[in-house]
């Protein structure tokens, strides 16, 4: 029932010239998402990834579970020492995400240039 | 809507995860012909969602043979939403969830289900089942709630 989540890494520069990785969702993020989600995160080289930025242009739905998924995936990140920012959420989901404090260890952009841009 | 004044919805959804699906498409249908705006919309579809995943889980423990029920009832200025499970029902609310608490390990990373719920909508109300059965949570969502 759930739309299964796909992800995608790609790596981009900054206009500063920061090695940022994109990790790119397509589909829901709830409990299926795990390893769509944490998985692909885990799956970055700990050493050299510095600043993570998370594409959720492509998202339609993000329950509990799903955004329960990100915190685990900021806890991961800041004990890595890495930065983490995201973009492309709905002005709903961007409510939400900073309802429940997120934006406090993620910042949010409304597109990838904007985000690349501050980084 | 011409018939708003007693309109009533139901839908029996499954308890399996995703089915929740289901009920946010119903409600958001419903507030779109209620004239709900669009933000307030996504905010029911939320807290819809969030109440039906604790009614699949926790209520009725993914017990398939189990059934959620949705009754969504549009009144002249606000819609309220029922779901129902077989669950004992709720004996106190969670804290707020802390976000500093969550990063450092010292609070699970779930459990926000409740607190969106209640940020989202103008009333929440959480009700135990007489016999630890049938207990369910009542959201109410206004419309053209006045700017704070």
């Amino acid at each position: 029932m759930q739309s299964e989540t796909k992800s995608r890494v790609d790596q981009l520069t900054s206009p500063a010239g920061h090695p940022v990785t994109v990790l790119r969702f397509e589909g829901d993020i709830a409990s299926t998402s795990k390893d769509a989600v944490l998985g692909t995160y885990q799956a970055l080289p700990k050493d050299s990834v510095r600043l993570v930025l998370l594409d959720f242009s492509k998202v339609d739905y993000i329950n509990s579970s799903g955004i329960a998924l990100v915190i685990q995936m900021l806890i991961e990140a800041s004990n890595s020492n890495q930065k983490v920012y995201a973009f492309g959420l709905s002005p709903h989901f961007t409510k939400v995400f900073t309802m429940v404090g997120i934006t406090k260890y993620a910042g949010l952009f409304p597109s990838q240039a904007e985000a690349l841009t501050a980084l | 809507m011409s018939h708003a004044k007693s309109t009533t919805v139901e839908v029996r959804l499954p308890s399996r995860l995703g089915y929740e699906k289901v009920a946010m498409s119903t409600a958001a249908a419903v507030a779109k012909l209620m004239g709900f705006r669009e933000d307030r919309v996504e905010d029911l579809k939320t807290a819809v969602a969030e109440a039906c995943i604790n009614a699949i889980e926790h209520g009725n423990r993914l017990n398939e043979c189990l059934s959620v029920g949705v009754v969504l009832s549009a009144g002249e200025d606000a819609l309220e939403v029922k779901v129902i499970d077989d669950g004992k029902g709720m004996k106190c609310l969670p804290p707020k969830p802390d976000i500093d608490k969550k990063i450092h390990g010292e609070e699970d990373p779930r459990g926000m289900g409740m607190f969106l719920i209640q940020a989202l909508v103008d009333e929440a109300e959480w009700v135990a089942g007489v016999n630890g059965k049938s207990s369910y949570v009542r959201l109410m969502i206004r419309l053209d709630k006045v700017a704070e």
